[in-house]
């Protein structure tokens, strides 16, 4: 049924509430609205496309996309033990994991720094192998990795929670052994969750500041990505920090939007899975 | 081709043990948490028991704790058990069409893509819903949906076939079709069944199994079990009143001091059991069926006849009778009669049954 053609159904929400819930959004679309009041339309296109901004955003690209192929190498395997595996310190170790998603990124930079740094704990080691990770495009994807990783994993293990595991007990009663048990009933029941968790992971590598300038430095077409460039120009030009952070919102839009109406297209379009609806409302 | 099956979850008070011969369908039934799920679940190797061993075709399943001895433990994951489970709901794959979800198990086996679809599809139309085989699971009514949940689980080509209430989450209309159904597929087939339907253990199963708290209380042929029920749970299903008691030469008498007289059963042995007559002392069973129960205000004694006092506990129909219950026995009655006598709960009044319609047998 179209939503427009429901009945108003019985709602016992106070009015005081619905006022809070008001200043809720303002909160949050005020500050964009002054922005974009700000931006500086007549110079926007040659700000946006200037050399600097066009290296930092192919940059940030690049290794966004990085960082999201590590995030689902990585977190698909975590969320999946964190979900249908049982084994002591679990509870710990799901919260260490989350641990990234409240920790201050420049922490997390300096963890990271301590740990893949010259003087770092794994650092001497690499040094040997003749690898430096500090301050290169790696070390980018390996602090976006961190602090995006939380993301996909929190919102995969709710969705491998929601389908529970019964498809993959008849599946192995069925003779399939765990591997393809994994490829073709597990991970198909969670795709809308998988990706809806990858788009925020790459959402949230798009947007990281703090942990990329600790542990990478901003050296510019090698670390400087977007955010680094836009807190780099607010300094010296800032209509070009305005324009450039407009094109973040854009992006940071269309990736939202991207990942809400996932779910909802999966379950009105063919009833593809029951996991898929509430993987996107776990992540906030 | 037999599974031997013996097991223990200390967890769940579960200790029962179970043979299922070749070729042979066995019911199992009993009252909610006997353990039902979890012999099934143990047998599929979803359930880890404590301790126990299986076996299917020579295969061992476990063997697990003391069973072990000094040797090694054993367990089969349940991909390698040969056993698929048939639940309630049909839990398709809801990513597959019914046709890939029939060739679900071939292909996880290493059959061909070909083969396992045309193998799918010669299922599919064994159940007759061939011309399904291109919807979704959200696109199936329930019972159409449980058709290719069978087909899927037959496709795998199971050693043991294993059903946990099939017919229990479907309509009324869906079910007598489906019930149907696995007439025919499960005839000589190797299967246990999990059911809360007595029409499905007479039309479906060779033998049924009653568990009651995580015990076999009863088993035998389906008919034997119905007619000559030694526990409480099998007479409520044949609808018969159950006295359990000590035997005595009249009769059966019981913890209560109450005196049942009827006539003694001749009883096939069952294999070990003691031959009959039993003893005067031996622990025994009275069984009767509601209609032979009168129901009158006062003692009405006559020679052959038991009389006891009971207080009405209900009063509900039964068919084109008026079930009473009381003191834990049903007597059935016209309408007529249970208006002339007024009777309401909490009434006392007194069941008369004739010595001949009871049967008394030892257990």
């Amino acid at each position: 049924m179209p939503p427009g053609s429901t009945p108003h159904a019985y709602t016992a929400i106070p009015g005081w509430v619905r006022a809070l819930a008001v200043v809720a959004a303002v909160v949050v679309v005020l500050p964009l609205l002054a922005m974009v009041l700000r931006v500086d339309w007549t110079h926007f296109v040659p700000l946006v496309t200037s050399e600097s901004s066009l290296t930092a955003l192919a940059l940030s690209l690049r290794t966004s996309a990085a960082s999201t192929v590590l995030c689902i190498v990585l977190g698909v395997p975590l969320a999946v033990v964190l979900a249908r595996d049982t084994f002591r310190l679990q509870g710990l170790l799901r919260s260490l994991v989350l641990l990234p998603l409240v920790l201050p990124p420049v922490v997390g930079g300096i963890a990271l720094l301590y740990t893949f740094g010259r003087q770092g704990l794994l650092g001497r080691t690499l040094d040997v192998l003749g690898l430096q990770i500090a301050f290169s495009t790696t070390a980018v994807v390996l602090a976006q990795t961190f602090v995006a990783l939380p993301f996909l994993v929190v919102s995969l293990e709710g969705a491998l929670r929601t389908s529970g595991s019964r498809y993959e007990a008849v599946a192995a009663t069925l003779g399939a052994p765990p591997g393809i048990v994994f490829r073709r009933v597990t991970l198909p029941l969670v795709l809308p969750g998988l990706a809806s968790g990858a788009v925020l992971s790459f959402a949230r590598s798009l947007g990281e500041f703090g942990a990329t300038l600790t542990f990478a430095g901003s050296l510019q077409g090698v670390t400087r990505t977007l955010p680094l460039e836009i807190y780099l120009q607010r300094e010296t030009d800032p209509d070009a920090a305005v324009a450039l952070s407009l094109v973040l919102v854009a992006v940071a839009v269309a990736v939202v939007a991207l990942a809400y109406r996932r779910p909802a297209a999966a379950r009105t379009g063919s009833g593809r899975t029951t996991a898929a609806a509430p993987a996107g409302g776990n992540v906030t | 081709m037999t599974l031997s099956y013996q097991a223990v979850v200390a967890g769940r008070g579960f200790d029962v043990a179970l043979t299922v011969r070749p070729g042979e369908t066995v019911a199992v039934m009993g009252p909610n948490g006997a353990g039902k799920s979890t012999l099934l679940s143990s047998i599929a190797g979803l359930l880890r028991p404590d301790s126990g061993r299986a076996e299917l075709n020579g295969r061992t399943l476990f063997r697990l704790g003391h069973e072990a001895g000094g040797g090694k433990q054993a367990w089969t994951p349940p991909h390698l058990r040969g056993t698929a489970l048939l639940a309630q709901e049909p839990l398709l794959f809801p990513h597959l069409n019914a046709a890939d979800n029939v060739a679900f198990g071939p292909r996880s086996t290493g059959t061909g893509k070909h083969a396992a679809k045309e193998r799918a599809v010669r299922w599919l139309a064994e159940v007759g819903v061939e011309d399904l085989a291109g919807r979704r699971p959200a696109q199936l009514s329930g019972g159409q949906a449980q058709r290719v949940a069978v087909a899927r689980a037959l496709a795998a080509d199971p050693a043991l076939l294993l059903l946990d209430e099939p017919l229990a989450a479907l309509d009324i209309h869906s079910a007598p079709l489906l019930r149907r159904l696995f007439k025919r597929v499960l005839a000589g087939r190797q299967a246990i069944i999990v059911t809360h339907d007595v029409l499905d253990a007479l039309m479906l199963a060779d033998r049924v199994v009653i568990l009651e708290d995580g015990k076999v209380a009863e088993e035998g042929p389906t008919r034997e079990v119905l007619e000559r029920p030694r526990s409480r749970f099998a007479a409520g299903l044949a609808g018969l009143n159950f006295v359990p008691g000590v035997l005595d030469a009249a009769g059966v008498r019981t913890a209560g001091g109450l005196e049942i007289s009827g006539h003694a059963e001749e009883l096939e042995p069952g294999p070990g059991e003691p031959d009959l007559p039993p003893t005067p002392g031996s622990p025994g069973v009275a069984v009767f069926p509601p209609s032979a129960v009168s129901v009158f205000l006062d003692d009405a004694h006559g020679s052959p006849r038991n009389s006891f006092p009971v207080t009405i506990t209900d009063l509900e129909p039964h068919g084109d009778q008026v079930r009473v219950r009381a003191g834990g026995l049903a007597a059935d009655i016209t309408p007529a009669a249970s208006a002339d006598l007024a009777l309401v709960p909490g009434m006392t009044v007194h069941f008369v049954v004739k010595a001949a319609a009871v049967s008394v047998y030892g257990t």
